[in-house]
Protein backbone atom coordinates (compact mmCIF):
# COMPACT_ATOMS: atom_id res chain seq x y z
CA UNK A 1 0.00 0.00 0.00
CA UNK A 2 1.43 3.74 -0.73
CA UNK A 3 1.82 5.62 2.58
CA UNK A 4 0.48 8.82 2.75
CA UNK A 5 2.90 11.12 3.20
CA UNK A 6 2.30 13.80 5.89
CA UNK A 7 4.08 16.47 4.35
CA UNK A 8 2.04 16.17 1.69
CA UNK A 9 -1.08 15.82 3.09
CA UNK A 10 -0.03 19.40 5.26
CA UNK A 11 0.39 21.08 1.83
CA UNK A 12 -2.59 19.99 0.71
CA UNK A 13 -5.03 21.40 3.42
CA UNK A 14 -2.79 24.53 3.17
CA UNK A 15 -3.81 24.97 -0.69
CA UNK A 16 -7.24 23.46 -0.02
CA UNK A 17 -7.81 26.44 2.48
CA UNK A 18 -6.61 28.86 -0.23
CA UNK A 19 -8.44 27.10 -2.54
CA UNK A 20 -11.83 28.43 -0.49
CA UNK A 21 -10.86 32.01 -1.60
CA UNK A 22 -11.70 31.14 -5.43
CA UNK A 23 -14.48 29.11 -4.13
CA UNK A 24 -16.74 31.20 -1.57
CA UNK A 25 -17.60 33.82 -3.07
CA UNK A 26 -19.67 31.02 -5.68
CA UNK A 27 -20.85 29.00 -2.31
CA UNK A 28 -22.53 32.48 -1.68
CA UNK A 29 -23.86 33.20 -4.38
CA UNK A 30 -25.11 29.68 -4.63
CA UNK A 31 -26.78 29.89 -1.07
CA UNK A 32 -28.01 33.27 -1.68
CA UNK A 33 -30.34 32.36 -4.60
CA UNK A 34 -32.02 30.30 -2.12
CA UNK A 35 -32.48 32.21 0.71
CA UNK A 36 -35.23 34.67 1.10
CA UNK A 37 -34.85 38.51 0.88
CA UNK A 38 -34.25 38.66 4.84
CA UNK A 39 -32.23 36.37 5.46
CA UNK A 40 -29.57 37.21 2.96
CA UNK A 41 -26.88 39.25 5.30
CA UNK A 42 -27.30 37.42 8.65
CA UNK A 43 -24.29 37.52 9.96
CA UNK A 44 -22.47 34.71 10.45
CA UNK A 45 -23.21 33.84 7.10
CA UNK A 46 -25.85 31.10 6.98
CA UNK A 47 -24.31 28.93 4.36
CA UNK A 48 -27.27 26.39 4.03
CA UNK A 49 -30.58 28.56 3.84
CA UNK A 50 -32.74 28.40 7.01
CA UNK A 51 -35.54 29.07 4.99
CA UNK A 52 -35.91 28.07 1.30
CA UNK A 53 -37.22 30.43 -1.21
CA UNK A 54 -35.28 28.72 -4.46
CA UNK A 55 -38.15 27.81 -6.12
CA UNK A 56 -39.68 31.40 -5.85
CA UNK A 57 -36.71 33.48 -7.11
CA UNK A 58 -35.74 31.08 -10.09
CA UNK A 59 -39.30 30.80 -11.06
CA UNK A 60 -39.54 35.14 -10.65
CA UNK A 61 -35.89 35.10 -12.50
CA UNK A 62 -37.17 32.93 -14.98
CA UNK A 63 -40.33 33.61 -15.83
CA UNK A 64 -41.14 37.05 -14.24
CA UNK A 65 -41.68 40.75 -15.53
CA UNK A 66 -38.01 40.04 -17.12
CA UNK A 67 -38.22 36.81 -18.33
CA UNK A 68 -34.72 34.92 -18.75
CA UNK A 69 -35.81 32.45 -20.79
CA UNK A 70 -35.90 35.02 -23.94
CA UNK A 71 -32.42 36.37 -22.92
CA UNK A 72 -31.20 32.48 -22.78
CA UNK A 73 -32.60 31.76 -26.15
CA UNK A 74 -30.59 34.92 -27.47
CA UNK A 75 -27.20 34.31 -26.13
CA UNK A 76 -27.50 30.40 -27.07
CA UNK A 77 -28.14 31.16 -30.78
CA UNK A 78 -25.82 34.17 -30.53
CA UNK A 79 -23.00 31.72 -29.09
CA UNK A 80 -23.38 28.79 -31.27
CA UNK A 81 -23.90 30.55 -34.91
CA UNK A 82 -20.19 32.77 -33.48
CA UNK A 83 -18.66 29.07 -33.01
CA UNK A 84 -20.41 27.37 -36.02
CA UNK A 85 -18.85 29.99 -38.13
CA UNK A 86 -15.64 30.90 -36.26
CA UNK A 87 -14.37 27.16 -36.36
CA UNK A 88 -15.47 27.05 -40.07
CA UNK A 89 -13.23 30.45 -40.74
CA UNK A 90 -10.36 29.49 -38.72
CA UNK A 91 -10.34 26.01 -39.87
CA UNK A 92 -10.32 26.86 -43.58
CA UNK A 93 -7.57 29.61 -43.06
CA UNK A 94 -5.63 27.78 -40.61
CA UNK A 95 -5.43 25.13 -43.88
CA UNK A 96 -4.59 27.64 -45.82
CA UNK A 97 -1.42 29.08 -43.95
CA UNK A 98 -0.37 25.78 -43.56
CA UNK A 99 -0.86 23.26 -46.24
CA UNK A 100 -1.36 25.42 -49.33
CA UNK A 101 2.04 26.90 -50.76
CA UNK A 102 1.36 29.88 -52.40
CA UNK A 103 3.46 33.57 -52.38
CA UNK A 104 1.34 35.82 -50.37
CA UNK A 105 0.64 33.01 -48.09
CA UNK A 106 3.74 34.17 -45.50
CA UNK A 107 2.72 37.37 -45.47
CA UNK A 108 -0.74 37.29 -45.24
CA UNK A 109 -0.03 35.50 -42.50
CA UNK A 110 1.70 37.64 -40.27
CA UNK A 111 -0.60 40.76 -41.48
CA UNK A 112 -3.19 38.74 -39.99
CA UNK A 113 -0.81 37.41 -36.48
CA UNK A 114 -0.29 41.32 -36.93
CA UNK A 115 -4.15 42.20 -36.21
CA UNK A 116 -4.10 39.92 -32.70
CA UNK A 117 -2.77 43.00 -30.93
CA UNK A 118 -5.03 45.78 -32.19
CA UNK A 119 -7.17 45.64 -29.10
CA UNK A 120 -10.98 46.05 -30.30
CA UNK A 121 -11.90 48.66 -28.52
CA UNK A 122 -9.65 51.08 -31.04
CA UNK A 123 -11.65 49.89 -33.57
CA UNK A 124 -15.10 50.48 -31.71
CA UNK A 125 -16.30 53.32 -33.14
CA UNK A 126 -15.54 52.89 -36.77
CA UNK A 127 -17.21 49.31 -36.61
CA UNK A 128 -20.07 51.16 -34.75
CA UNK A 129 -20.22 53.45 -37.56
CA UNK A 130 -20.19 50.42 -40.43
CA UNK A 131 -22.71 48.71 -38.66
CA UNK A 132 -25.25 51.51 -39.10
CA UNK A 133 -24.36 51.83 -42.36
CA UNK A 134 -25.08 48.87 -43.75
CA UNK A 135 -27.53 47.89 -41.40
CA UNK A 136 -25.89 45.52 -39.18
CA UNK A 137 -26.60 47.55 -36.34
CA UNK A 138 -28.75 46.18 -33.40
CA UNK A 139 -29.39 42.71 -34.73
CA UNK A 140 -27.79 38.92 -34.04
CA UNK A 141 -26.30 38.54 -37.12
CA UNK A 142 -24.01 41.58 -37.00
CA UNK A 143 -22.86 40.49 -32.94
CA UNK A 144 -21.91 36.70 -34.88
CA UNK A 145 -20.33 38.33 -37.62
CA UNK A 146 -17.99 40.57 -34.67
CA UNK A 147 -17.20 37.32 -33.43
CA UNK A 148 -16.60 34.87 -36.19
CA UNK A 149 -12.91 36.21 -37.36
CA UNK A 150 -11.07 34.95 -34.91
CA UNK A 151 -7.16 35.23 -35.57
CA UNK A 152 -6.71 33.64 -32.05
CA UNK A 153 -8.75 30.21 -33.39
CA UNK A 154 -6.79 30.98 -36.94
CA UNK A 155 -3.76 30.50 -34.90
CA UNK A 156 -4.18 28.02 -32.63
CA UNK A 157 -5.62 25.20 -35.60
CA UNK A 158 -2.42 26.59 -37.76
CA UNK A 159 -0.51 24.45 -35.04
CA UNK A 160 -2.40 21.41 -35.69
CA UNK A 161 -2.27 21.38 -39.38
CA UNK A 162 1.57 21.76 -39.45
CA UNK A 163 1.42 18.95 -37.36
CA UNK A 164 0.34 16.91 -39.87
CA UNK A 165 2.83 15.07 -42.48
CA UNK A 166 3.45 16.21 -45.80
CA UNK A 167 3.77 13.02 -47.15
CA UNK A 168 0.52 12.26 -46.27
CA UNK A 169 -1.00 15.74 -48.79
CA UNK A 170 1.23 14.71 -51.20
CA UNK A 171 0.36 11.49 -51.26
CA UNK A 172 -3.68 12.48 -51.61
CA UNK A 173 -1.67 14.98 -54.71
CA UNK A 174 -0.83 12.03 -56.76
CA UNK A 175 -3.82 10.31 -56.46
CA UNK A 176 -5.46 13.11 -58.10
CA UNK A 177 -6.98 14.70 -55.09
CA UNK A 178 -7.50 18.61 -55.28
CA UNK A 179 -6.95 20.99 -51.75
CA UNK A 180 -10.17 21.09 -51.31
CA UNK A 181 -10.91 17.07 -51.07
CA UNK A 182 -7.59 17.21 -48.90
CA UNK A 183 -8.95 19.61 -46.64
CA UNK A 184 -12.20 18.50 -46.05
CA UNK A 185 -11.38 13.90 -45.97
CA UNK A 186 -8.07 13.87 -44.63
CA UNK A 187 -7.06 17.21 -42.85
CA UNK A 188 -10.23 18.03 -41.10
CA UNK A 189 -10.63 14.73 -39.29
CA UNK A 190 -6.88 14.76 -38.31
CA UNK A 191 -7.50 18.06 -36.36
CA UNK A 192 -11.06 17.43 -35.00
CA UNK A 193 -10.22 17.00 -31.29
CA UNK A 194 -7.93 20.68 -32.01
CA UNK A 195 -11.26 22.32 -33.16
CA UNK A 196 -13.58 20.75 -30.15
CA UNK A 197 -11.53 22.76 -27.86
CA UNK A 198 -11.43 25.73 -29.94
CA UNK A 199 -15.36 25.57 -30.68
CA UNK A 200 -15.85 25.12 -26.34
CA UNK A 201 -13.58 28.13 -25.86
CA UNK A 202 -15.19 30.21 -29.02
CA UNK A 203 -18.62 29.30 -27.25
CA UNK A 204 -17.42 30.20 -23.29
CA UNK A 205 -15.67 34.08 -24.58
CA UNK A 206 -19.25 34.23 -26.82
CA UNK A 207 -21.30 33.76 -23.57
CA UNK A 208 -19.86 35.94 -21.23
CA UNK A 209 -19.07 38.66 -24.37
CA UNK A 210 -20.95 42.00 -22.76
CA UNK A 211 -19.10 44.70 -24.41
CA UNK A 212 -20.07 43.99 -27.96
CA UNK A 213 -24.21 43.23 -26.94
CA UNK A 214 -23.82 46.43 -24.71
CA UNK A 215 -22.39 48.54 -27.54
CA UNK A 216 -24.05 47.08 -31.02
CA UNK A 217 -27.50 45.91 -29.22
CA UNK A 218 -30.22 48.22 -28.49
CA UNK A 219 -33.86 46.83 -28.49
CA UNK A 220 -34.45 45.08 -25.21
CA UNK A 221 -35.97 41.51 -26.50
CA UNK A 222 -32.57 41.10 -28.68
CA UNK A 223 -30.67 41.31 -25.39
CA UNK A 224 -28.04 38.23 -24.79
CA UNK A 225 -27.99 37.15 -20.70
CA UNK A 226 -24.77 39.38 -19.98
CA UNK A 227 -26.93 42.30 -20.79
CA UNK A 228 -30.25 40.88 -18.76
CA UNK A 229 -28.29 40.47 -16.31
CA UNK A 230 -26.69 44.00 -16.13
CA UNK A 231 -30.44 44.82 -16.15
CA UNK A 232 -32.09 42.50 -14.00
CA UNK A 233 -29.27 44.08 -11.32
CA UNK A 234 -30.47 47.75 -12.04
CA UNK A 235 -34.24 47.38 -11.86
CA UNK A 236 -34.01 44.78 -8.77
CA UNK A 237 -31.59 46.72 -6.85
CA UNK A 238 -32.31 45.59 -3.58
CA UNK A 239 -33.32 42.45 -3.99
CA UNK A 240 -30.10 40.15 -3.74
CA UNK A 241 -31.30 36.97 -3.54
CA UNK A 242 -33.16 37.41 -7.11
CA UNK A 243 -29.80 38.73 -8.55
CA UNK A 244 -28.23 35.99 -7.39
CA UNK A 245 -30.41 33.39 -8.99
CA UNK A 246 -30.07 35.54 -11.83
CA UNK A 247 -26.26 35.48 -11.09
CA UNK A 248 -26.00 31.59 -10.76
CA UNK A 249 -28.13 31.09 -13.86
CA UNK A 250 -25.86 33.04 -16.00
CA UNK A 251 -23.01 31.00 -14.75
CA UNK A 252 -24.93 27.44 -14.82
CA UNK A 253 -24.12 26.63 -18.50
CA UNK A 254 -20.70 27.91 -18.99
CA UNK A 255 -20.06 25.26 -15.70
CA UNK A 256 -21.93 21.84 -17.52
CA UNK A 257 -19.46 22.89 -20.32
CA UNK A 258 -16.38 23.39 -18.15
CA UNK A 259 -17.72 19.81 -16.30
CA UNK A 260 -18.13 18.17 -19.77
CA UNK A 261 -15.26 19.64 -21.71
CA UNK A 262 -12.76 20.25 -18.97
CA UNK A 263 -9.95 18.62 -20.40
CA UNK A 264 -10.50 20.39 -23.52
CA UNK A 265 -10.81 23.73 -21.96
CA UNK A 266 -7.45 23.13 -19.57
CA UNK A 267 -6.05 21.54 -22.70
CA UNK A 268 -7.05 24.42 -25.26
CA UNK A 269 -5.73 27.07 -22.53
CA UNK A 270 -2.47 25.11 -21.55
CA UNK A 271 -1.38 24.63 -25.29
CA UNK A 272 -2.71 28.17 -26.28
CA UNK A 273 -0.45 29.51 -23.71
CA UNK A 274 2.95 26.84 -24.10
CA UNK A 275 3.20 27.41 -27.66
CA UNK A 276 2.30 31.00 -27.19
CA UNK B 1 -0.26 8.69 -72.64
CA UNK B 2 1.16 12.19 -71.64
CA UNK B 3 4.30 10.40 -70.35
CA UNK B 4 5.34 8.27 -72.85
CA UNK B 5 5.03 11.31 -75.51
CA UNK B 6 7.36 13.32 -72.60
CA UNK B 7 9.68 10.71 -73.34
CA UNK B 8 9.82 10.79 -76.58
CA UNK B 9 10.67 14.59 -76.93
CA UNK B 10 13.63 16.49 -77.23
CA UNK B 11 14.70 17.48 -73.94
CA UNK B 12 14.29 21.00 -74.35
CA UNK B 13 11.06 20.82 -75.30
CA UNK B 14 9.99 18.06 -72.93
CA UNK B 15 11.48 20.79 -70.37
CA UNK B 16 9.51 23.58 -71.53
CA UNK B 17 6.48 21.17 -71.37
CA UNK B 18 6.91 20.14 -67.64
CA UNK B 19 7.58 24.01 -66.83
CA UNK B 20 3.85 24.81 -68.54
CA UNK B 21 2.11 21.74 -66.56
CA UNK B 22 3.71 23.02 -63.46
CA UNK B 23 2.67 26.71 -63.55
CA UNK B 24 -0.87 25.52 -64.29
CA UNK B 25 -0.56 23.38 -60.88
CA UNK B 26 0.86 26.15 -59.08
CA UNK B 27 -1.54 28.11 -60.18
CA UNK B 28 -4.68 25.47 -58.89
CA UNK B 29 -2.35 25.53 -56.11
CA UNK B 30 -2.35 29.56 -55.64
CA UNK B 31 -5.71 29.80 -56.35
CA UNK B 32 -7.08 26.84 -53.67
CA UNK B 33 -4.63 28.64 -50.92
CA UNK B 34 -6.29 32.57 -51.85
CA UNK B 35 -9.95 30.63 -51.63
CA UNK B 36 -9.14 29.08 -48.27
CA UNK B 37 -7.76 32.40 -46.82
CA UNK B 38 -10.59 34.64 -47.98
CA UNK B 39 -13.17 34.77 -45.57
CA UNK B 40 -10.74 35.40 -42.85
CA UNK B 41 -8.78 37.85 -44.92
CA UNK B 42 -12.69 39.74 -45.29
CA UNK B 43 -13.37 39.75 -42.14
CA UNK B 44 -9.75 40.83 -41.06
CA UNK B 45 -10.04 43.44 -43.76
CA UNK B 46 -13.61 44.47 -42.51
CA UNK B 47 -13.61 44.40 -38.40
CA UNK B 48 -9.83 45.01 -38.08
CA UNK B 49 -7.84 46.96 -40.68
CA UNK B 50 -10.31 49.44 -42.11
CA UNK B 51 -11.93 50.35 -38.86
CA UNK B 52 -8.37 51.09 -37.51
CA UNK B 53 -7.45 53.12 -40.51
CA UNK B 54 -10.85 54.94 -39.82
CA UNK B 55 -9.93 55.78 -36.19
CA UNK B 56 -6.68 57.17 -37.54
CA UNK B 57 -8.71 59.20 -40.00
CA UNK B 58 -11.17 60.51 -37.01
CA UNK B 59 -8.82 60.97 -34.49
CA UNK B 60 -7.92 64.03 -36.47
CA UNK B 61 -11.20 65.56 -36.50
CA UNK B 62 -14.00 67.01 -34.64
CA UNK B 63 -17.42 65.52 -35.32
CA UNK B 64 -20.36 63.78 -33.32
CA UNK B 65 -22.63 61.09 -33.48
CA UNK B 66 -25.89 63.14 -33.74
CA UNK B 67 -24.08 65.45 -36.44
CA UNK B 68 -24.21 64.61 -40.59
CA UNK B 69 -21.29 64.24 -42.49
CA UNK B 70 -20.53 67.39 -43.47
CA UNK B 71 -20.03 68.81 -40.14
CA UNK B 72 -16.68 67.18 -39.96
CA UNK B 73 -14.58 69.58 -38.77
CA UNK B 74 -10.56 68.51 -39.47
CA UNK B 75 -8.78 69.91 -36.55
CA UNK B 76 -5.26 68.05 -37.14
CA UNK B 77 -3.63 66.29 -34.16
CA UNK B 78 -5.76 69.41 -31.92
CA UNK B 79 -7.47 66.58 -30.02
CA UNK B 80 -4.36 64.94 -28.78
CA UNK B 81 -2.90 68.23 -27.42
CA UNK B 82 -6.44 68.79 -25.43
CA UNK B 83 -6.03 64.81 -24.55
CA UNK B 84 -3.02 65.90 -22.77
CA UNK B 85 -4.71 68.14 -20.68
CA UNK B 86 -7.83 66.42 -20.03
CA UNK B 87 -7.17 65.25 -16.09
CA UNK B 88 -9.94 62.47 -16.54
CA UNK B 89 -8.03 60.99 -19.51
CA UNK B 90 -4.43 61.12 -17.47
CA UNK B 91 -6.30 59.72 -14.19
CA UNK B 92 -7.05 57.00 -16.38
CA UNK B 93 -3.91 56.44 -18.09
CA UNK B 94 -2.70 56.58 -14.14
CA UNK B 95 -4.67 54.03 -13.08
CA UNK B 96 -3.77 51.91 -16.23
CA UNK B 97 -0.57 51.81 -15.00
CA UNK B 98 -1.46 51.26 -11.74
CA UNK B 99 -3.74 48.30 -12.81
CA UNK B 100 -0.52 47.14 -14.45
CA UNK B 101 0.67 45.43 -10.92
CA UNK B 102 -1.79 42.92 -11.10
CA UNK B 103 0.19 40.87 -13.90
CA UNK B 104 3.08 40.21 -12.11
CA UNK B 105 1.40 39.72 -8.73
CA UNK B 106 -1.22 37.68 -10.27
CA UNK B 107 1.94 35.41 -11.89
CA UNK B 108 3.65 34.86 -8.88
CA UNK B 109 0.22 33.66 -7.42
CA UNK B 110 -0.01 31.45 -9.79
CA UNK B 111 3.82 30.36 -10.24
CA UNK B 112 3.80 29.47 -6.35
CA UNK B 113 0.46 27.31 -6.78
CA UNK B 114 1.69 25.40 -9.29
CA UNK B 115 4.82 24.59 -8.29
CA UNK B 116 2.76 23.47 -4.92
CA UNK B 117 0.18 21.78 -6.90
CA UNK B 118 2.22 20.08 -9.98
CA UNK B 119 4.43 18.33 -6.78
CA UNK B 120 3.33 18.21 -3.36
CA UNK B 121 -0.34 17.94 -3.10
CA UNK B 122 -3.13 15.50 -3.42
CA UNK B 123 -6.36 16.23 -5.64
CA UNK B 124 -4.46 17.45 -8.45
CA UNK B 125 -7.41 17.77 -10.79
CA UNK B 126 -9.55 19.31 -7.82
CA UNK B 127 -7.68 22.01 -7.38
CA UNK B 128 -6.74 22.86 -11.39
CA UNK B 129 -11.01 23.28 -11.23
CA UNK B 130 -11.01 25.29 -8.08
CA UNK B 131 -8.85 27.89 -9.13
CA UNK B 132 -10.21 27.84 -12.43
CA UNK B 133 -13.29 28.49 -11.40
CA UNK B 134 -13.61 32.37 -11.71
CA UNK B 135 -12.01 32.25 -15.20
CA UNK B 136 -14.33 30.36 -16.29
CA UNK B 137 -17.39 32.23 -15.28
CA UNK B 138 -18.97 35.48 -16.98
CA UNK B 139 -16.88 38.58 -15.54
CA UNK B 140 -20.95 40.13 -15.46
CA UNK B 141 -21.93 37.43 -13.21
CA UNK B 142 -18.86 37.67 -11.23
CA UNK B 143 -18.57 41.49 -10.82
CA UNK B 144 -22.45 41.60 -9.60
CA UNK B 145 -21.59 39.10 -6.70
CA UNK B 146 -18.66 40.75 -5.62
CA UNK B 147 -20.59 44.09 -5.86
CA UNK B 148 -22.70 42.41 -2.72
CA UNK B 149 -19.74 40.95 -0.82
CA UNK B 150 -18.32 44.04 -1.04
CA UNK B 151 -21.14 46.16 0.38
CA UNK B 152 -19.88 48.58 2.91
CA UNK B 153 -22.40 48.10 5.38
CA UNK B 154 -24.25 44.63 5.27
CA UNK B 155 -21.47 42.83 3.13
CA UNK B 156 -20.28 39.64 4.18
CA UNK B 157 -17.02 41.06 3.79
CA UNK B 158 -17.20 43.67 6.18
CA UNK B 159 -18.84 42.01 8.35
CA UNK B 160 -16.24 39.53 8.61
CA UNK B 161 -13.79 42.22 8.93
CA UNK B 162 -15.72 44.13 11.73
CA UNK B 163 -16.48 41.16 13.94
CA UNK B 164 -12.74 40.81 13.68
CA UNK B 165 -12.40 44.24 14.92
CA UNK B 166 -11.73 46.19 12.21
CA UNK B 167 -13.90 48.62 13.38
CA UNK B 168 -13.84 50.96 10.50
CA UNK B 169 -13.09 48.39 7.36
CA UNK B 170 -12.78 50.15 3.78
CA UNK B 171 -16.06 51.18 1.71
CA UNK B 172 -14.13 49.43 -0.94
CA UNK B 173 -15.79 50.26 -4.35
CA UNK B 174 -17.85 53.09 -2.94
CA UNK B 175 -14.60 54.65 -1.62
CA UNK B 176 -12.27 56.54 -4.10
CA UNK B 177 -9.46 55.32 -2.41
CA UNK B 178 -10.37 51.71 -2.50
CA UNK B 179 -12.61 51.66 -5.68
CA UNK B 180 -9.33 50.93 -8.15
CA UNK B 181 -7.63 48.21 -5.28
CA UNK B 182 -11.00 46.55 -5.14
CA UNK B 183 -11.38 45.95 -9.07
CA UNK B 184 -7.71 45.00 -8.84
CA UNK B 185 -8.19 42.22 -6.23
CA UNK B 186 -10.97 40.71 -8.35
CA UNK B 187 -9.12 40.94 -11.73
CA UNK B 188 -6.24 39.18 -9.98
CA UNK B 189 -8.36 36.72 -8.65
CA UNK B 190 -10.27 36.12 -12.02
CA UNK B 191 -6.93 35.39 -13.48
CA UNK B 192 -5.15 33.62 -11.17
CA UNK B 193 -6.72 30.57 -13.27
CA UNK B 194 -5.83 30.78 -16.49
CA UNK B 195 -1.89 31.35 -15.32
CA UNK B 196 -2.03 28.69 -13.41
CA UNK B 197 -2.87 26.39 -15.56
CA UNK B 198 -0.37 27.75 -18.56
CA UNK B 199 2.23 27.30 -15.89
CA UNK B 200 1.09 23.68 -14.68
CA UNK B 201 1.86 22.94 -18.18
CA UNK B 202 4.99 24.62 -18.88
CA UNK B 203 6.18 23.32 -15.22
CA UNK B 204 5.14 19.64 -16.90
CA UNK B 205 7.65 20.31 -19.71
CA UNK B 206 10.54 20.93 -18.11
CA UNK B 207 13.03 17.16 -18.05
CA UNK B 208 13.22 15.35 -14.63
CA UNK B 209 16.93 14.53 -15.21
CA UNK B 210 17.85 18.03 -14.41
CA UNK B 211 15.64 18.07 -11.03
CA UNK B 212 17.98 14.56 -10.22
CA UNK B 213 21.16 16.02 -11.42
CA UNK B 214 20.49 18.96 -9.15
CA UNK B 215 19.58 16.36 -6.02
CA UNK B 216 22.94 14.65 -6.51
CA UNK B 217 24.81 17.92 -6.42
CA UNK B 218 23.06 18.23 -3.49
CA UNK B 219 20.52 21.03 -4.19
CA UNK B 220 17.72 22.28 -1.94
CA UNK B 221 14.26 23.40 -3.13
CA UNK B 222 15.27 26.54 -3.19
CA UNK B 223 17.79 26.11 -5.07
CA UNK B 224 15.88 24.03 -7.32
CA UNK B 225 13.48 26.52 -7.93
CA UNK B 226 15.64 29.69 -8.55
CA UNK B 227 18.58 27.60 -10.87
CA UNK B 228 16.30 25.30 -12.70
CA UNK B 229 12.13 25.61 -11.77
CA UNK B 230 12.55 29.82 -12.72
CA UNK B 231 14.42 30.31 -15.99
CA UNK B 232 13.18 26.92 -17.61
CA UNK B 233 9.58 28.66 -17.09
CA UNK B 234 10.78 31.68 -18.49
CA UNK B 235 9.14 31.65 -22.08
CA UNK B 236 6.65 30.86 -20.68
CA UNK B 237 5.99 33.65 -18.33
CA UNK B 238 7.09 36.13 -21.19
CA UNK B 239 4.01 34.63 -22.72
CA UNK B 240 2.09 35.50 -19.67
CA UNK B 241 3.61 38.87 -19.18
CA UNK B 242 2.57 40.31 -22.78
CA UNK B 243 -0.67 38.78 -22.49
CA UNK B 244 -1.52 39.78 -19.18
CA UNK B 245 0.07 43.78 -19.97
CA UNK B 246 -1.94 43.75 -23.07
CA UNK B 247 -5.32 42.40 -21.55
CA UNK B 248 -5.24 44.96 -18.65
CA UNK B 249 -5.47 47.85 -20.98
CA UNK B 250 -8.51 46.19 -22.46
CA UNK B 251 -10.06 45.48 -19.17
CA UNK B 252 -13.70 46.92 -19.60
CA UNK B 253 -16.88 44.38 -18.08
CA UNK B 254 -14.89 44.78 -14.85
CA UNK B 255 -15.59 48.48 -14.68
CA UNK B 256 -18.59 49.01 -16.60
CA UNK B 257 -20.04 46.41 -14.33
CA UNK B 258 -18.73 47.44 -10.86
CA UNK B 259 -18.01 50.74 -10.56
CA UNK B 260 -18.41 52.96 -14.07
CA UNK B 261 -15.07 54.41 -13.66
CA UNK B 262 -16.44 56.25 -10.25
CA UNK B 263 -16.81 57.32 -7.57
CA UNK B 264 -15.02 60.55 -8.92
CA UNK B 265 -12.97 59.34 -11.72
CA UNK B 266 -10.91 56.28 -9.29
CA UNK B 267 -11.31 53.73 -11.24
CA UNK B 268 -11.49 54.62 -14.52
CA UNK B 269 -8.93 53.21 -17.48
CA UNK B 270 -8.30 54.36 -20.46
CA UNK B 271 -11.32 51.90 -21.83
CA UNK B 272 -13.56 53.28 -19.80
CA UNK B 273 -13.50 56.84 -20.82
CA UNK B 274 -13.15 55.91 -24.25
CA UNK B 275 -16.42 54.43 -24.60
CA UNK B 276 -17.94 57.05 -22.04
CA UNK B 277 -16.61 59.63 -24.42
CA UNK B 278 -17.51 57.65 -27.79
CA UNK B 279 -21.23 56.33 -26.62
CA UNK B 280 -21.89 58.39 -23.63
CA UNK B 281 -21.13 62.02 -24.81
CA UNK B 282 -20.87 61.13 -28.79
CA UNK B 283 -17.88 62.86 -29.45
CA UNK B 284 -16.09 60.72 -31.79
CA UNK B 285 -13.22 62.36 -32.85
CA UNK B 286 -11.83 62.92 -29.41
CA UNK B 287 -12.89 59.32 -28.46
CA UNK B 288 -10.90 58.50 -31.51
CA UNK B 289 -8.18 60.56 -30.76
CA UNK B 290 -7.92 58.17 -27.15
CA UNK B 291 -8.64 54.88 -29.22
CA UNK B 292 -5.24 56.13 -31.19
CA UNK B 293 -3.64 56.73 -27.86
CA UNK B 294 -4.19 53.05 -26.79
CA UNK B 295 -3.70 51.75 -30.30
CA UNK B 296 0.47 52.76 -30.41
CA UNK B 297 0.76 52.00 -26.51
CA UNK B 298 -0.32 48.39 -26.92
CA UNK B 299 1.76 48.26 -30.51
CA UNK B 300 5.24 50.12 -28.30
CA UNK B 301 4.32 47.48 -25.79
CA UNK B 302 4.17 44.34 -27.78
CA UNK B 303 7.56 45.99 -30.09
CA UNK B 304 9.79 46.48 -26.44
CA UNK B 305 8.69 42.94 -25.61
CA UNK B 306 9.73 41.02 -28.43
CA UNK B 307 13.10 43.14 -28.40
CA UNK B 308 13.71 42.69 -24.74
CA UNK B 309 13.02 38.87 -24.62
CA UNK B 310 16.27 37.90 -26.14
CA UNK B 311 17.97 39.29 -22.62
CA UNK B 312 15.97 37.27 -20.57
CA UNK B 313 14.03 34.30 -21.42
CA UNK B 314 15.60 30.90 -21.96
CA UNK B 315 14.39 28.43 -24.95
Amino acid sequence: MKQINVRKLITTVIVFLTSLLFLLPFAWMLSTSFKIEADVFTYPIQWIPERWNGFNNYMEVWFGDYPFYLYYWNSLKVAVLTTVLSCTVSALAAYGFSKVRFPAGKWLFLIVLATYMVPQQASLVPQFILYRQIGLFDSHLGLILLGSFSVLGTFMLRQFFMGIHDEYIEAAKIDGAGQWKIFWRIALPIVKPAIATYAILRFIWTWNDYQNPLIFLRTDALYTIQLAMQKFTTINGEFYSLIMAAAVSAILPLLLIFIFGQKQVIDGIALGGVKG
Amino acid sequence: MRIQTEELLASSKSARLRKKQKSSLEKNEHIAGWLFVAPMLIGVFMFVLLPIAATFVLSMTDWKFVQSMDQLKWVGFGNFTELMSDRVFLKSLLNNGIFLLTVPICMAISLLLAVVINKSVYMKGYFKVAFFMPYISSVVAIAVVWQVLFHPSAGPINQTLMALGIDNPPKWIADPNFSLISVMLIQIWISVGFNLIVYIAGLQAIPKQLYEAAEMDGANGWDKFRKITFPMVSPTSFFLLITGIIASFKVFDLIAVLTKGGPMHSSSVLVWHLYDTAFVNLDIGYSSAMAMVLFVIVFLITIIQWVGQKKWVNY
